[in-house]
């Protein structure tokens, strides 16, 4: 056998089976959990038989139906609002001369990526209770929506930042000098060549929204039940496979998401 | 030598560009002044870091002076931005836009120039013919070939009609036969179109075959502008005449002078009489440079300018290089002889030999 030139990892002693029971453990929870939400048992835990019953009472149910539009309605106007900003940030980052405190902006960016969810939680739910102390101010789901928006942003950001610090700035000299008014250059180059970022990074957004549990249920007033919380709420009763098929539903809608983001980036890179 | 005003598409006064602050400033550009002539093929030549693309940014207006004017036909251009000049670049790297297709590319400019859309299309349709691109215009810029990419960015900057177009080493990503075809599309073309070409290249082969006039630069400075024959066979100074082309450079002494013609003795005591550039004055030590080819080799030592000993023989195919090592010693100094079907005489390694050149064939120069 000819020697390998580099070493490759996978001619490793070991490599497949540690592959394999990493990705069984990974996987595994996951695929349980799928499994008895077509269990025509009433338990989570003890296999009867295949039913698709659990979906059709988490389809009729209300109580799962106000939790989704309230899901929803945050994590799209939180995706929405925070991409843009997180554009506007990119742009202003990475197509400016150098400034004192660049650095120091990028970290605070993404700061919210390091400090621990709760105490941004904690953070968030005393700032609330602030203006609503103060000022008597409280948005209702707008409270959830800003929150949100907020947490999303450095997700959004850092594939837009990538893409465009990727991106050939002779493109923009070239548009330039084909007669392109900056506004020009960014709307017919920049932006167009941007958006495969962009939509990485609202699909990122759209995800960290969508499951978000520890600053939700802290900020979330009566009545803003979101998905999470609903699941969260259910399974301190008596538990049933109507859990398995509504996780089963949330986690096809995250799969699909990034997939869809994925397969975006992909297209473009091409 | 003045020049007329009006009859200058480019004019470049005592330009300066200064990077970075402080201690770490560099001047890439240390006042420049060059006239560049309407219709002319006008190359920059020099090496990397010499600042021929710095002075292309600043005609393009990618990059401000520091200091001095660039006269766009008689009107100072130095303030405005890349935008609003009629001066249009073929980018090293082509920077075709990805997302669009050829045609799209090469009608950009004139879109952004608000022109009308049947005036664009007839123009993006001339263009394609002129690149010899019509069949590939609906293509993505990502699925031709390089040299078809380099034919777009050349349709694209001359679509606008500009007053001057600026190419920026466009040629070297090709390999040497398409090049050598481009070289000549790029003669055609700035014929066809009677537009001035300003290019930049490090290739001096380049420069030489293709430019009307050459401006040799080198740290922030043009030492030389002229035609090409001017440049290769009168270089002014002894950095023009070690990039362009080969040189034999001989150390010898000035016996005496007159009328632009010295008389050098060399440490072989021979003596010979070799031209100077106008302003320079040698004295003492100097520096003679000769070109290879402008040498000759004769087998009687007595017969030739100087003598040495036949140390090595290159074969090149079209040309063969002698390498005769000096009596006097110093380097190895080259003799080029075109090869023939029949050459007369055969030379072998070892033999003593005479180098015989012609007094114009000689020059001292400013090191």
């Amino acid at each position: 056998m000819a020697e390998p030139r580099v070493m490759d990892i996978k001619d490793q002693p070991g490599f497949r089976s540690i592959a394999v029971i990493c990705l069984l453990v990974l996987y595994i929870p996951v695929l349980i959990l799928m499994i008895f939400s077509f269990n025509s048992g009433s338990l989570v835990t003890h296999w009867e038989g295949v039913t698709l019953k659990w979906y059709g009472s988490a389809f009729l149910n209300e109580e799962f139906h106000s939790a989704a539009k309230n899901t929803l309605i945050i994590s799209v106007t939180a995706t929405i609002v925070s991409t843009i900003c997180a554009t506007l940030a990119a742009i202003g980052m990475t197509r400016v001369k150098p400034w004192r405190g660049l650095a120091a902006a990028f970290m605070v960016i993404n700061l919210p990526l390091m400090v621990p969810e709760i105490i941004t939680a904690v953070a968030t739910l005393s700032f609330f209770a602030l203006i609503a102390g103060v000022f008597g101010l409280n948005f209702g789901i707008g409270n959830l929506i800003l929150a949100h928006t907020v947490f999303c942003i450095p997700f959004a950001y850092m594939p837009i930042r990538a893409r465009l610090e990727d991106m050939d700035l002779t493109l923009e000299y070239a548009a330039a000098d084909l007669y392109a008014t900056p506004w020009n250059a960014f709307k017919r180059i920049t932006l167009p060549l941007l958006v495969p970022g962009i939509m990485s990074g609202a699909a990122l957004a759209f995800i960290v929204s969508f499951d978000d549990f520890t600053i939700t249920q802290l900020v979330a007033g009566p009545g803003q039940t979101t998905l999470p919380l609903y699941i969260w709420n259910q399974i301190r009763r008596p538990m049933t496979p109507e859990i398995n098929a509504i996780s089963t539903i949330l986690l096809l809608v995250s799969i699909l998401f990034v997939s869809v983001s994925f397969l975006i980036a992909r297209r473009r890179a091409k | 030598m003045p020049e007329q005003p009006g009859k200058n598409a480019i004019e470049v006064r005592g330009v300066r560009k200064v990077f970075g602050t402080g201690e770490n400033q560099v001047a890439a550009l240390d006042t420049v002044s060059v006239s560049i002539r309407e219709n002319e093929f006008f190359t920059l030549l020099g090496p990397s870091g010499c600042g021929k693309t710095t002075l292309l940014r600043l005609i393009a207006g990618f990059d401000f002076p520091t200091a001095g004017e660039i006269l766009l036909h008689g009107q100072d251009i130095a303030p405005l931005p890349p935008y609003k000049r009629p001066v249009n670049t073929v980018f090293q790297s082509y920077a075709l836009f990805p997302h669009m297709t050829v045609a799209q590319n090469i009608g950009f400019g004139l879109e952004m120039l608000g022109k009308p859309k049947d005036e664009i299309e007839a123009r993006v349709a001339q263009m394609l013919k002129l690149v010899k691109m019509e069949a590939l215009k609906a293509r993505r810029t990502s699925q031709i070939s390089g040299g078809q990419q380099q034919r777009v960015a050349l349709a694209r900057a001359l679509a606008p009609q500009p007053k001057v177009l600026l190419l920026d080493e466009p040629l070297s990503a090709l390999d040497y036969k398409l090049r050598k075809e481009m070289q000549i599309e790029l003669k055609r073309l700035q014929n066809e179109t009677g537009i001035t070409f300003i290019f930049v290249t490090h290739d001096q082969e380049e420069a030489l075959t293709m430019s009307d006039r050459i401006a040799v630069m080198s740290a922030g400075k043009i030492l030389q502008v002229g035609t090409p024959r001017d440049i290769y066979d009168r270089p002014a100074e002894r950095f023009v005449a070690d990039f362009i082309g080969e040189t034999n450079f001989l150390p010898g002494t000035v016996v005496s002078k007159q009328a632009g013609v010295a008389t050098v003795k060399f440490a072989s005591s021979a003596t010979i009489s070799a031209g100077y550039p106008e302003g320079f004055d040698p004295t003492g030590e100097v520096t003679l440079v000769v070109r290879p080819e402008h040498a000759d080799l004769v087998p009687d030592p007595a017969k030739g300018t100087i003598t040495g000993t036949l140390s090595n023989i290159v074969y090149f195919g079209t040309d063969t290089h002698y390498h005769v090592k000096l009596d006097g010693g110093g380097e190895n100094f080259i003799v080029r002889h075109q090869n023939s079907r029949s050459s007369a005489v055969t030379y072998e390694t070892g033999i003593k030999v005479g180098v015989q050149f012609e007094e114009d064939a000689a020059r001292v120069l400013k090191d």
